[in-house]
């Protein structure tokens, strides 16, 4: 691995309200390098998406560091920390505004950050995830499941950040449009060396897409696997093996 | 094998603007006991299907077979009354999203206690005896803390089950399965199949199984119906589901990534609009 892009250090996030605590993450250590795709699995409740949260302020960080390019993040995160990190979310149909155009979702970065020329960088962000120009003006609920997907993928690399923090973004969608945007996600990240991190409860998509992943379960980290170590299922813990088994499809009960 | 449920050249229409719009068209099958998969994308007509076999296509939707005829029942002219018999006493139907498909505002074991209501007369003691045995049939630990919780205080898992729990315990004949684990983590969706698969073998049910996960539907089930724009466009044993023909079927499995490591990037599906025809 070349140089430590993001790094996670005994991340902890403690939600407390009333007399009740839940400790979603405990202690989570991993670097991604630059360039690199890193995986996070496991099942829900376990915290793999609270970890992306809590590196983009979403979630406190209760214990434990993230440094993105070696500086230590500060809370709140500063404007720029969001022009270089930017996140897509699972479910295409909740995080499109549904009386926003797809102009002025695309658009709304671009003024925030104060972007010169929105118009060309508009109709570039498009061409990029594959929507002609006569998307620009349309409503979520005029796209589909998978061109919404595509319109989420637009916002966050309209602002040309280096991270892409991906929550599950194809767990929502059949599997042939599963494959159109991991396949777009892929070209993507080699056309301009973006380092992804990426959340999810499939194991397959995670081996396509990662070339590591951490496997967490109750909100700590149980195992980190190599792309390959995955490929020819050398787990070393129980639970990574029992993910395994659950990922090749049904099998009767033994007992 | 004697026929459960047979269908022949069943059609669903829904007016639009432009006219009808035919989203099942013309779909024949028959059902004994054991587990048939229906397989296509989204807007297929897999669920539609389903939901006409049961007589709920929503207004101002119309289904129209040739033969619909279930266990000697005459569905396309079944009456009200009728129905009520069927529905949830002889056959019941799964859907997709706990979230949506459970009574807010009642616990789940007066949701269960209800479905037994409609079936035999039975004592209070007796079903809320039988809804409790069913809540532990389909794995839930805490059987009376769940009958006595509401739909929000249980996880999506957990919610499911009971959901299945409501529909077996009148012990169907059919149960239609719409996407039961694709809000399941793979784990608890095992779970939920080992369920399902048991009830099939012991009790001699008919389970029509609907999906968009080939992969998945090909190791549970029996048989698979795979559907493309309201039609069937092959029907194949499960397990020669690696030998299928139609360019579609090769489709859906060739897009699905694998843990093994396959092409880079993935085939995406064609579509041929002649599949249609």
């Amino acid at each position: 691995m070349g140089q430590v892009m993001l790094s996670v250090e005994a991340l902890g996030v403690t939600f407390r309200r009333g007399g009740d605590t839940v400790r979603a993450v405990r202690g989570v250590s991993f670097d991604v390098g630059r360039g690199e795709s890193f995986g996070i699995v496991g099942e829900s409740g376990s915290g793999k998406s609270t970890v992306l949260r809590a590196i983009c302020g979403l979630a406190p960080t209760t214990a434990g560091a993230i440094r993105l390019g070696g500086q230590v993040l500060e809370t709140p995160r500063p404007a720029d920390f969001y022009r270089r990190v930017q996140m897509v979310f699972q479910d295409p149909y909740a995080s499109l505004h549904p009386r926003h155009t797809v102009d002025k979702v695309l658009s709304e970065p671009l003024a925030i950050h104060g972007f010169p020329d929105r118009e060309a960088r508009i109709e570039r962000a498009l061409a990029d995830v594959g929507l002609g120009p006569d998307f620009r003006f349309r409503y979520p609920h005029q796209l589909s499941g998978g061109q919404r997907q595509r319109v989420a993928v637009a916002r966050a690399l309209i602002l040309e950040p280096e991270v892409l923090l991906l929550d599950e973004p194809t767990s929502a969608l059949d599997a042939s449009i599963q494959a159109e945007v991991l396949n777009l996600l892929d070209r993507l990240r080699a056309e301009r060396g973006l380092t992804y991190l990426m959340v999810s409860h499939d194991l397959a998509v995670v081996a396509h897409m990662c070339e590591r992943l951490v496997v967490m379960q109750h909100g700590a980290a149980v195992e980190e696997l190599t792309r390959a170590a995955l490929a020819s299922h050398r787990a070393e813990t129980d639970y990574t093996r029992m993910l395994l088994a659950a990922s090749a499809g049904y099998t009767p009960a033994t007992t | 094998m004697t026929a459960l449920l047979t269908v022949e050249d069943l059609r669903v229409t829904f007016p639009t603007r432009q006219g009808p719009s035919e989203v099942v068209r013309g779909v024949t099958f028959t059902l004994g006991r054991e587990r048939l998969g229906i397989v296509g994308e989204s807007g297929s007509g897999k669920s539609q299907t389903g939901r006409a076999i049961l007589g709920l296509t929503p207004p101002p939707g119309k289904a129209t077979a040739r033969v619909l005829d279930f266990d000697g029942i005459d569905l396309r002219a079944a009456s009200p009354a009728t129905w009520r018999s069927l529905r949830g006493a002889r056959m019941s139907m799964v859907m997709q999203d706990p979230k949506f498909s459970l009574n807010p505002v009642m616990t789940i074991g007066k949701q269960l206690m209800e479905a037994l209501k409609f079936g035999a007369t039975q004592s209070r003691s007796e079903a809320k005896a039988r809804a409790i045995a069913m809540l532990e049939a389909v794995q839930i630990r805490d059987p009376e803390r769940v009958f006595r919780a509401y739909p929000h205080e249980l996880s999506g898992g957990m919610g499911q089950r009971a959901m299945i729990a409501m529909m077996l315990v009148t012990e169907p004949d059919l149960l239609i399965a719409d996407e039961p684990t694709s809000a399941l983590d793979v784990t608890v969706q095992v779970e939920v199949l080992r369920i399902l698969d048991r009830l099939v073998a012991e009790r001699g049910m008919g389970l029509i199984f609907i999906s968009h996960d080939l992969r998945l539907v090909s190791s549970f089930c029996d048989r698979v119906l795979v559907m493309y724009a309201g039609r069937v466009v092959e029907e194949l044993k499960a397990s020669e589901l690696k030998q299928a023909q139609h360019p579609y079927t090769r489709g859906l499995m060739n897009c699905l990534p694998q843990i093994e490591g396959g092409q880079r990037p993935l085939p995406t599906l064609e579509r041929d609009a002649a599949w249609a025809k």
